[in-house]
């Protein structure tokens, strides 16, 4: 595993686990007794796979796929339907996604490596960034936290208590300063200070309102007057338990900002986080880490492949 | 996506029209539509089955009206469906006879109880009661510190102990608001997932301990498939009273408010419609199917047109029509009976298809209140018989109505032009009004 040892993959199998076991209790119902691949398994497929807030359109997709792949491939024995839709899911978060995330090795030729955090309220943008830091850090960057998220209150304050348990620098302005001006300078002052990493924490808006959008696009264009190929990364954190919704922000955030990757959130809840597979097969934007937990480690890198076999292990 | 789904739902009634009743046959690919459109508004699998089975028992054998498709009907009965199931306006909260009233806040991370909190107090205040914020939220970093700010905006002040269990701060903040001549206590709750059995029981212990008189459930309304998951799970230790929707100022359908109300019994109260304090909303069942169902405006169309359009005025209309009497005082009737069902933009919004027109449609509001002008500072002759209209009535007219000449002009040439289409398709139906309305200012 590597590098992977830095995390405690332990926690990401935890999480994972109630999302196995839901879905595939489900499948297994489904397909329980049958000797082939018919309608019926197929429409209870189709309902786990709505449960986990796939979503209709790309529940259809895959289903098209398994169809097509039992049409030509002569798949008889239901068992198989497991493996099969595996793999199809697996394609579906295949398509454009970039290997799994090494916090310890970030581009050699540029310093900082900025990451911009963005997405709607509550999805754990602030908690994420934390962790986020203390994963880099602890692969021994020198990082730092700019905390342009000036509208909610106590916002700043809560960064900072996250700042200190990552045990990272954070610049910070006043409440209801312009978050690009608190962009700016703290990108000003990673330069400075030749910090490996710079994470910037926005303030959580709805992609539906323009001005907060545009606000968005400004503070990436004044990095870029210090920094032209930053942001590196601009990451849309997404709430696990968040429905098809999540579809529209992933679009509206690409068209502002252009995401780079997704971060899952809460995933040690209940919620399946399915509406994932729609956004990476969309908009060709990979997952790169899933939040399961409250804990500072309990950010893990997403790996796909153990994400979509805790999905539908055989 | 949800565009398409519009004209899908089209292209099914297409097939339905003409037909007199709803069957089994024609009502099935509705159905499968509407179906779609309740999963993409993430109304949980199950409740949709439940409700899809309840609304084909309901419309087959339905005569269908002669002024609305098959399609249409089946839409409506749909909608009325949903306002039912989501229940009515309320939000009477308990009062305790004796101050003060304890409210208690529960729900997951992240889903907007702080902001709620604070909302709720200046909504209460507004109201004229003294409400009093509790920060028991010792979980989450600076959860205390966004209370207090909050609190200090709305002048409302916050309770807060940052060495004690929230139990015993929620406890103690009862007497507190007592002593302070407060007579609403919010309390403020960690963020907790369902399946976190350590702290279920911590809130379950405030419960307990505070006995509050309302305990509310807040839900982010962008919740997918899980809502009915957490929903249940918070029922079954807190047996709350009521439901707020929040984060519903964005483009989400809030098929979670729906999934709600079919798995636990509780009214949805409130609704958090914005990040300003003041952006708290009583929760309208009627908003929301239309929302769930997203092409609802159809719905709404449908209903209003039902609603405003009075049958027996249509019909003295037609006859005016037919006989080619139709005065500027039935005009200004019309625009009035228009303006009673919304804006000209969402009116043409709402008919389906509209998009896909190659004219551009967008409509002026204004021009219309501009022409209501012009007509209404004409004599009761004038509306009468626009004939008589000459150069110095036009003056004053323009005058009276702060428009100009060439305006009056304008709108007395688009009536003439509208009494001549009128003629033409005279034997036609009232709806083909619409047609011929065509006004810029």
């Amino acid at each position: 595993m590597g590098f992977l040892d830095a995390f405690n993959v332990s926690r990401l199998k935890e999480g994972l686990n109630k999302t196995r076991t839901n879905l595939l209790e489900k499948v297994q119902k489904a397909i329980h007794g049958k000797t082939r691949i018919d309608d019926e398994v197929i429409e209870q497929l189709e309902e786990v796979l709505i449960a986990g807030d796939v979503g209709v359109q790309t529940t259809n997709i895959l289903i098209e796929r398994i169809r097509d792949r039992v049409k030509k491939e002569r798949y008889e024995n239901p068992d198989e339907l497991n493996g099969l839709l595996h793999d199809e899911t697996q394609k579906l978060l295949l398509n454009g996604s970039l290997e799994m995330v090494d916090p310890s090795s970030i581009p050699q030729n540029h310093r900082p490596h900025v990451i911009m955090i963005v997405g709607v309220n509550g999805v754990g943008k602030t908690t994420t960034i934390g962790k986020l830091a203390y994963n880099y850090r602890n692969s021994g960057k020198n990082v730092l936290i700019a905390a342009a998220d000036t509208f909610r209150a106590a916002a700043n304050e809560q960064l900072e208590i996250w700042a200190k348990r990552a045990g990272v620098k954070m610049i910070q302005q006043s409440q209801g300063a312009d978050p690009a001006a608190v962009a700016y300078d703290s990108l000003k002052s990673a330069l400075a200070n030749n910090a490996d990493v710079m994470i910037i924490d926005t303030a959580g808006r709805l992609h539906t309102k323009v001005n907060l959008m545009e606000e968005l696009k400004k503070i990436k264009r004044v990095l870029q007057k210090l920094m032209p190929d930053a942001p590196h990364e601009v990451l849309l954190v997404l709430d696990a338990s968040t429905g098809q919704n999540a579809i529209q922000q992933a679009k509206q955030f690409t068209a502002a900002v252009g995401i780079t990757g997704l971060i899952l959130t809460k995933l040690d809840g209940t919620a399946k986080g399915g509406v994932v597979l729609a956004i990476s097969h969309e908009f060709d934007i990979p997952v790169k880490y899933v939040g399961v937990g409250e804990k500072i480690d309990d950010l893990q890198p997403f790996d796909r492949k153990a994400f979509v076999d805790a999905l539908f292990e055989r | 996506m949800f565009e398409d789904l519009s004209q899908k739902l089209e292209s099914v009634f297409k097939k339905l029209r003409g037909q007199g009743k709803i069957t089994e046959a024609n009502v099935a690919e509705s159905l499968r539509e509407v179906r779609r459109v309740l999963l993409d508004a993430d109304v949980n699998y199950k409740v949709v089955k439940q409700f899809i089975d309840d609304v084909q028992k309901r419309s087959i054998g339905q005569e269908v009206l002669q002024s609305i498709t098959p399609g249409q009907l089946i839409i409506k009965i749909i909608y009325d469906e949903l306002v039912t199931l989501m229940g009515k306006t309320n939000a009477e909260m308990t009062d305790s006879p004796i101050p003060p009233t304890v409210i208690m806040v529960a729900g997951l991370q992240g889903s907007g109880k702080t902001t709620f909190c604070a909302k709720l107090a200046h909504y209460l205040k507004n109201k004229g009661r003294y409400p009093v914020l509790v920060a028991a939220d010792i979980h989450r970093p600076a959860a205390i510190d966004q209370l207090e700010m909050l609190g200090n905006q709305i002048q409302v002040p916050v309770v807060t102990d940052r060495t004690r269990r929230a139990t015993d701060i929620a406890a103690e903040s009862i007497d507190q608001a007592r002593k302070g001549a407060r007579d609403v206590v919010i309390i403020d709750t960690a963020g907790r997932l369902h399946i976190d059995e350590e702290m279920m029981q911590e809130i379950e212990n405030i419960k307990t301990k505070v006995n509050p008189h309302e305990i509310l459930f807040v839900v982010d309304s962008m919740t997918g498939q899980d809502a009915v998951n957490t929903a249940k799970a918070f029922l079954e230790r807190l047996d709350y009273d009521g439901v707020v929707l929040t984060k519903l100022d964005g483009d989400t359908r809030g098929g979670a408010a729906l999934s709600i109300r079919a798995v636990v019994n509780k009214p949805i109260k409130f609704v958090g419609v914005g990040e300003k304090l003041d952006a708290l909303e009583v929760f309208h069942p009627d908003r929301m199917a239309t929302r769930i169902l997203g092409m609802g405006d159809i719905v709404t169309l449908v209903e209003k047109a039902q609603a405003q359009f009075d049958e027996q005025k249509a019909l003295r209309l037609e006859e005016k029509l037919r006989k080619a009497q139709f005065t500027f005082e039935d005009f200004l009737d019309q625009l009035r009976e228009i303006k009673k069902m919304g804006s000209l933009q969402q009116l043409l919004g709402m008919i389906p298809g509209i998009k896909r027109l190659p004219i551009n449609a967008q409509v002026d509001d204004t021009a219309l209140i501009r022409v209501e002008a012009i007509i209404q500072s004409m004599t009761k002759e004038e509306r009468q018989k626009p004939h008589i209209i000459n150069g110095s009535r036009r003056r004053r007219i323009a005058y009276g109505s702060g428009t100009s000449i060439q305006e009056v002009n304008k709108v007395l040439k688009q009536f003439s032009d509208m009494q001549k289409m009128m003629k033409k398709f005279s034997k036609g139906k009232m709806p083909r009004m619409f047609e011929g309305m065509h006004f810029s200012a």
